[in-house]
């Protein structure tokens, strides 16, 4: 991993709210790389991140909207958001429900215009 | 009929929650010996037996491999092919050390398959039985368990 994506990656963990973020193989759905806070079950978030993210690819497919720029899950006790970056990977962010997503979103974009 | 079947039967829940939850196309559970427990998916009996052997040798083999390295062995072991994968992971109940051999497409990936795996490991642990019955083993009994094994297997 470059130290750039490294710290793009901490940009990301020092929004508001943002539990951990993670870089993961879409095809995979391993870990490429990870600044999580304690607590975050990486291993898991990224399987099953990049589950959704195939399933919902098929989805949009389906309802031809094109490719999946951004997700957006709302849960009770947490937000999880995924933007695909390159080489197939996909940019993972957890967050409490106070997390601010906006400005999650625009450093994950950021941070897949330096992904390696 | 369901595509599970085993030989002991505490490991049937387990196998089949990890089989729905993983997406895998084909499971065995084992010893790492290749002595089959329980199966998902497979039809043939030849299948079954020739990939439990393969599956403990290269276990075996790639746990001579971790001795080189200085570690007891990997914990697990992952293949990936162009359109099936297969993953090896081995765990410790309380009569023994057991293997899983796990076969799995294009609709899911390795990281689900790791993933639910471990939860396997924590389920099976939850419901095996704390020891083993000790059996002599007999070379005439070994024909009539092997056939036995391959009914439980096979529903014959």
């Amino acid at each position: 991993m470059s130290d750039r994506f490294g710290e793009a990656l901490d940009r990301i963990t020092r929004v508001g709210g943002v539990l951990g973020a993670l870089l993961v193989s879409a095809e995979d759905g391993l870990i490429v790389s990870d600044a999580l806070m304690e607590g975050v079950r990486g291993p898991a978030v990224a399987a099953l991140a990049a589950s959704l993210a195939r399933r919902c690819g098929l989805v949009a497919g389906a309802a031809d909207v094109g490719v999946i720029r951004f997700l957006h899950l709302q849960g009770t006790d947490g937000i999880l958001t995924i933007v695909p970056a390159r080489e197939g990977t996909l940019l993972v962010s957890v967050g409490s429900s106070e997390m601010n997503v906006g400005l999650a979103r625009l450093e994950m974009l950021r941070a897949v215009e330096v992904a390696p | 009929m369901s595509a599970t079947r085993v030989v002991e039967e505490w490991t049937l829940e387990p196998l089949e929650h990890f089989v729905t939850e993983s997406g895998a196309r084909l499971t065995l559970l084992m010893t790492p010996a290749g002595q089959v427990l329980a199966q998902h998916g497979f039809t043939r009996a030849v299948d079954v037996m020739a990939a439990a052997a393969l599956g403990a040798a290269v276990f075996s083999s790639s746990g001579e491999i971790a001795y080189l390295l200085g570690d007891t062995e990997f914990a697990t072991v992952h293949h990936g092919g162009a359109r099936h994968g297969i993953f090896l992971g081995g765990f410790t109940m309380p009569h023994g050390r057991l293997l899983a051999l796990v076969v799995y497409g294009d609709d899911t990936t390795i990281g689900l398959v790791q993933l639910f795996f471990d939860e396997l490991v924590r389920a099976l642990a939850a419901v095996a039985p704390r020891q083993e019955r000790q059996r002599p083993v007999l070379a005439a009994d070994f024909e009539r368990e092997l056939n036995d094994s391959l009914a439980s297997l096979f529903g014959r």
